[in-house]
């Protein structure tokens, strides 16, 4: 174990590129032993990255990773577990049908056979359950665990290897805030016992309640250390957003119509019995773009889905133009597109085109049944193809050529040709997610320029977006979203990235006085 | 310039890769040969004339061809929507029931120009409903249509053997066969058909079957290219989330594919059945579901690629009969293992050669770009 | 009554031997596809295995030299599919499809072309097969009513490879069960990434799991070959590497169920040829293939989750490709 103050860790001039994208620019870290240090930044800020290459599924380009003074080559998992580094991934890496001493075995067995192994991982175990507070059944399968539970089985695995450096991504964006406090009273007990702690997070209250150190991460590059007792929040939210110039996008004042869309108590439960969407209501009105902001995996997405058609909501309804929907009377993704609902999905890879197809195939794609479109039999090729020409065109897609496979175009090309199919079609309600993720520049304006005509031509817009700068551009008003629930509503013109990023960060303290307000 | 292509042309892609995955059969078929001590060229070139070389071995051609072709696009209908429909066989085989059941009921009394048409629907009729359970199953009950489909295969070759046997069987015979259809409404040989225009062509077992299967290879290509129905079968076939964004109907799209899938098989009872046996009897669909997969995937599981897969298999299966009669030392078994090679490499291997050639074509086309 | 349990016990004893390839194989198909690897081609490793078997045992006049090169042979397919999908990630059941069409092909014609017995092997004798072994006091009991028939005609009397096949279900149990190399199989078809992050090697695990698979096939093929016949027949499998495959799927991929299913199977099979023509109360007649497609029907019935659930490993099927 290292001595305390002493760097456990230091990375040293790190890079790594994906393809075009520089994902670690020149990332240096130090981390002293015995000490729990966060690591904060946007969602593609590179933390993730940056621990993966940590851990050893990537390999950096250039760079070097020092432990305990030594340097040390991580070229997989294996030698990242044998230099002592441990991690809890953000989606656990748990076999579900395995037992929790099974799951903490794995990969540590200690012999050919199972039964010694089984034996002294059960008696350590009790050891470190005692020793941390990590309670659980070392019987139970951990399928059937909560989610707070299969998370410490993952810190058991980890110190069972005898892991003296804990990495934890994102642990507790799938907890519930009692679960939290007992994580972090657990990582207090770990640093306690001279392990160092690495927490990767976007919570800056998190940083705030436990971490000693914090590291900020921006578009690839580490642009700041503090230690925490010496910062704040606000510090931390400016250094995480950075001082980037607001892209203006020229708009007048709304002038918001009838409520076109009503969600009123809306509840999604999903496979794994976890409440995505919790009671959610709002109105949606002609004329206004409504921006829901949020972490990623806060109920965005169950939210897009529920609206959209393509999952029922367990609870609460739905009102659009008159028709009701709810458990019982569910609306399938094509009912919606009738009742002028269009939806320009989160990710368009998985769900806004099919790659193989052509692109006049894909700007067909939930309009396949239009008469525009198809006769009683046959498909009118030669009218999709113009219409694509068409929309090619007026979107300026390049290269405008309507053969080539969907894939072919890059990230902005193939999203323009996304709105261009939703938003010609002049819905009255507009569900837009993530509009400039993988987007370059150029188009980034472009998409908001049009999503703001759509607005003045009277189509309420509903934007789900993590780029917080995006919701501020463009919303009339601003929802933000905290663990399935509604936690705060500001006014477009009101609101700052400041406010609304202490918000989404803050808002697990906002949500337990709004409940208890109301209660 | 503008950036580096990052993916294959697709004349590589889907020109040449495919036609050196077959030659790498071919050519581990030839080296077998050569380890058996035989010619590998001549045997070749005997193939080649036994298959094509006077007017009867391309009759026997073209009649497995129409079989292929039949079970080759079955497999495709299906792979376009994802789904791998291994159970060509039992749906064939059952296919034939129908048939046979149509004729055994109404032989005596309906006209050929009437009788076709039954057949026809029969043949899909009862080809689809083998498919159906397994799709069904597949679709609402999530079991995996691999192994139910090939279950139906066993199932299907039991319940016919019991069916000749003990029920259709001829009356005072002894071999499992049902009697001889009235032979009015048989499906006329190709070379009776061309007689009546005066064109004479030595006997084969080739009948009109082969015309209908060419009318079903534009029926498919209409179907999967040119209706929203296929758009909706490559949709969900390519991209199940984006089908469901979309607002299809999965669970109804798979039934629907698996028993249009289970109909063409079905169609191979047209030829064995109406064309040639002229009587239901066993096995008589035997290794051509199978082949089909095969077909399907030299074809790239286009129609137009299945046509001439299904001649290549046909020339193989004509032109391996012919080798086996004249050399000893082959039987039809040599078809057999070249057919599992060309599944090995134009199906289980098609990757294989994918990195290296995308190696070898960027290492030939960045540093040049002047001459693109 | 003793001639009804002397028929019992024959009948029985006929199920032990039509059941032991169907538990090699099926063991077989359960370790490769807990590792994550579908493995359709288990007819086609066991047609392999049974003629290679055959052919070295009719060569060296061994059946142990048989027995290896029955296994070798099998090994080595088991290894093409492995090439193919692991390796190169191909599709799982078009691998295994080719490998049962080769392997149906290639018997056949390596077989006619060797030997010119239209593809049969010589047919083998003494040492060349492996014979029945008969326990100690089995002639003397007999003719003890009962006990003795069941020492004599049951337990003893086969051949080395049954009481093997018998033995390996044990043997998969506790591998899979009690070993660190069974817990990182079933961890490997259930979450390859969780056994990735474990520093273990997805690809060497599945590797390893179709070594064991095609040495079960191979042993299946050879007891078909050179223990249960004299030689190698052309198809001689018939369907019983998917009779396997069902019963896998039947046994929900574990050991002991699994050797019922296969039992129950074989003893359908065996039943099957007695009961022909004869009337049974409240049934009737029963049919011969009524009986053989039973196997089939009840997986159909299974899979449909009709009869309790049968659920898969859930990475089987799936090339692992690491993404993070």
């Amino acid at each position: 174990m290292t001595t305390p103050g002493a760097p456990a860790l230091e990375l040293r001039g790190i890079n790594k590129h994906f393809g075009p994208v520089h994902a670690n620019r020149d990332v240096n870290l130090s981390v002293r032993g015995g000490t729990i240090h966060g690591i904060v930044g946007e969602n593609g800020a590179g933390k993730s990255t940056l621990m993966s290459i940590l851990y050893g599924f990537y390999q950096a380009d250039s760079g070097q990773i020092e432990i305990a003074g030594t340097p040390t080559a991580i070229d997989g998992p294996e030698d990242a577990l044998a230099a002592g580094i441990g991690m809890v991934h953000q989606h656990f890496m748990l076999v579900d049908n395995f037992s929790v001493l099974e799951n903490i075995l794995l990969g540590a067995e200690g012999g050919a056979l199972l039964a010694g192994g089984l034996a002294a991982a059960r008696a350590e175990v009790t050891r470190l359950e005692a020793e941390y507070g990590l309670e659980v059944d070392p019987d139970a399968v951990v399928g059937e665990l909560a989610v707070g539970l299969r998370q410490r089985v993952e810190l058991l695995k980890a110190l069972y290897r005898g892991a003296n450096i804990l990495i934890l991504d994102e642990p507790t964006g799938v907890l519930t805030p009692q679960e939290a406090d007992r994580l972090f009273e657990i990582l207090r007990a770990m640093r306690a016992q001279g392990v160092t702690v690495i927490l990767i997070t976007h919570k800056l209250q998190e940083i705030m309640a436990i971490t000693d150190n914090v590291s900020v991460m921006r578009a690839g590059e580490m642009v700041a250390h503090r230690e925490t007792a010496q910062t704040t929040r606000e510090e931390l939210a400016e250094l995480m957003v950075g001082r980037q110039v607001l892209l203006r996008v020229e708009k007048t004042a709304a002038q918001p119509g009838d409520v076109v869309l009503a969600a009123d108590g809306l509840t999604r439960i999903d496979d794994a019995g976890v409440m995505r969407l919790d009671h959610v209501s709002f109105q949606l009105r002609a004329g206004e773009i409504v921006g829901v902001a949020g972490v990623t995996g806060n109920g965005q997405s169950e939210l897009l889905a529920v609206l959209s058609g393509i999952q029922a909501p367990d609870d609460g309804r739905l009102t659009v133009h008159g028709r009701v929907v709810d458990a019982d009377h569910p609306c399938d993704p094509a009912e919606m597109r009738q009742l002028n609902l269009a939806h320009v999905p989160e990710d368009r890879q998985r769900m806004g085109l099919i790659s193989p197809f052509a692109a006049w195939e894909t700007t067909i794609l939930g309009y396949h049944h239009d008469p525009a479109y198809t006769g009683t039999v046959l498909l009118k090729t030669d009218a999709i193809i113009a219409d694509t020409d068409g929309k090619m065109s007026r979107f300026d897609v390049r290269p405008p050529n309507p053969q080539l496979a969907s894939d072919s175009f890059s990230g902005g090309n193939q999203q323009k040709l996304v709105l261009a199919r939703e938003i010609e079609r002049q819905p009255e309600i507009l569900l837009v997610g993530q509009p400039t993720r993988g987007v370059d520049i150029g188009a980034i304006e472009f998409i908001h320029r049009q999503l703001i005509q759509m607005r003045d031509g009277g189509c309420g817009v509903l934007l789900v977006s993590v780029e917080l700068e995006e919701i501020l551009s463009l919303s009339d008003r601003i929802l933000v979203m905290f663990e399935g629930r509604i936690v705060g509503e500001v006014d477009g013109a009101d609101a700052d990235a400041r406010t609304i990023g202490l918000m989404m960060a803050n808002a697990h303290e906002t949500a337990a006085e709004t409940k208890a307000g109301v209660v | 310039m503008a950036s580096a292509p990052d993916k294959l042309p697709a004349w590589v892609d889907i020109g040449l890769l495919p036609v050196i995955n077959v030659a790498l059969a071919f050519m581990v078929s030839g080296l077998l040969i050569a380890a058996l001590g035989q010619d590998p060229f001549e045997a070749t070139w005997v193939m080649i004339r036994g298959a094509f070389g006077y007017e009867e071995s391309l009759g026997y051609t073209f009649y497995y061809t129409t079989n292929f072709v039949f079970t080759g696009l079955a497999v495709a209908v299906a792979f376009h929507a994802g789904l791998f429909n291994i159970g060509g066989e039992g749906q064939a085989y059952i296919g034939g029931l129908g048939v046979g059941l149509a004729f055994l009921a109404l032989d005596q009394y309906l006209p050929f120009a009437l009788m076709l048409p039954i057949c026809i629907i029969a043949a899909a009729l009862f080809g689809a409903g083998w498919a159906y359970i397994p799709a069904y199953l597949q679709a609402k009950r999530g079991s995996h249509i691999v192994i139910t489909t090939i279950m139906f295969n066993f199932i299907a070759a039991s319940l016919m053997v019991y069916l000749l046997v003990n029920v259709m069987i001829q009356p005072g015979q002894m071999s499992p066969e049902t009697r001889e259809f009235n032979s009015a409404t048989w499906l006329p040989y190709m070379h009776e058909a061309l007689a009546w225009f005066g064109v004479e062509v030595a006997q084969s077992p080739l009948n009109l079957s082969i015309i209908w299967a060419l009318i079903c290879c534009v029926l498919v290509w209409g179907l999967i290219w040119h209706t929203r129905w296929g758009y909706e079968i490559r949709a969900v076939g390519a991209n199940m989330s984006a089908a469901v964004y979309a607002g299809m109907p999965p669970a109804r799209i798979i039934i629907v594919t698996m028993c249009i899938s289970g109909a063409l098989s079905g169609f191979v009872a047209i030829n064995e059945i109406m064309g040639v046996h002229h009587k239901l009897l066993l096995d008589f669909a035997a290794g051509y579901g199978f082949t089909g997969i095969a077909v399907s995937l030299m074809g790239r599981n286009h129609p137009v690629g299945i046509v001439l897969a299904g001649l290549l298999f046909g020339a193989l299966y004509q032109g391996g009969a012919e080798l086996a009669f004249e050399n000893s030392a082959f039987t039809p078994d040599l078809i057999v293992v070249i057919q599992g090679l060309v599944v090995l490499f134009s199906g289980a291997l098609s990757y294989m050669l994918r990195g290296p050639a995308e190696r070898l074509y960027f290492a030939l086309a960045t540093p040049k770009p002047a001459e693109a | 009554m003793a001639e009804d349990f002397l028929l019992m016990i024959l009948t029985l004893d006929a199920t032990i031997r039509v059941s032991v390839p169907l538990i090699l194989c099926a063991l077989a198909g359960l370790v490769v596809e807990r590792s994550g690897v579908i493995d359709i081609g288990l007819e086609g490793k066991m047609l392999a295995g049974a003629f290679a078997a055959a052919t070295a045992a009719a060569l060296s006049g061994s059946a142990w030299v048989g027995l290896l090169g029955g296994i070798g042979v099998s090994v080595m397919l088991a290894m093409l599919h492995g090439f193919a999908t692991i390796t190169h990630r191909g599709n799982q059941i078009v691998s295994g499809v080719a490998i049962n069409i080769l392997a149906s092909g290639l018997t056949v014609l390596l077989g006619i072309s060797w030997f010119q017995m239209g593809g049969q092997t010589p047919p083998l004798t003494g040492a060349a097969r492996f014979s029945s072994l008969s326990f100690p006091g089995a002639d003397a009991v007999a003719d003890v009513p009962l006990l003795g028939h069941l020492y004599s005609e049951l337990l003893s009397g086969h051949n080395v490879l049954v009481y093997l096949a018998f033995l390996t279900v044990p043997a998969v149990w506790w591998l899979v069960y009690r070993t660190r190399f069974g817990l990182r199989l079933r961890a490997t078809g259930e979450n390859p990434a969780a056994v990735d992050t474990a520093g273990i090697s997805v690809v060497r695990m599945r590797y390893l799991a179709l070594i064991i698979c095609g040495i079960l096939c191979g042993i299946a093929g050879a007891y078909l070959s050179t223990g249960h016949g004299a030689g190698f027949l052309r198809e001689m499998t018939a369907g019983k590497g998917f009779i396997a495959l069902a019963a896998m799927i039947f046994g929900k991929w574990r050991p002991v169920p699994v050797l019922f299913a296969c039992l129950l199977f074989g003893f359908l099979d065996a039943i099957a040829i007695r009961l022909q023509g004869v009337e049974l109360p409240v049934i009737g007649e029963m049919s011969v293939q009524f009986i053989q497609a039973l196997p089939y029907i009840l997986t159909v019935v299974l899979l449909a989750g009709f009869i309790g659930r049968a659920i898969a490993p859930k990475a089987s099927g799936i090339p692992y490709v690491k993404e993070h």
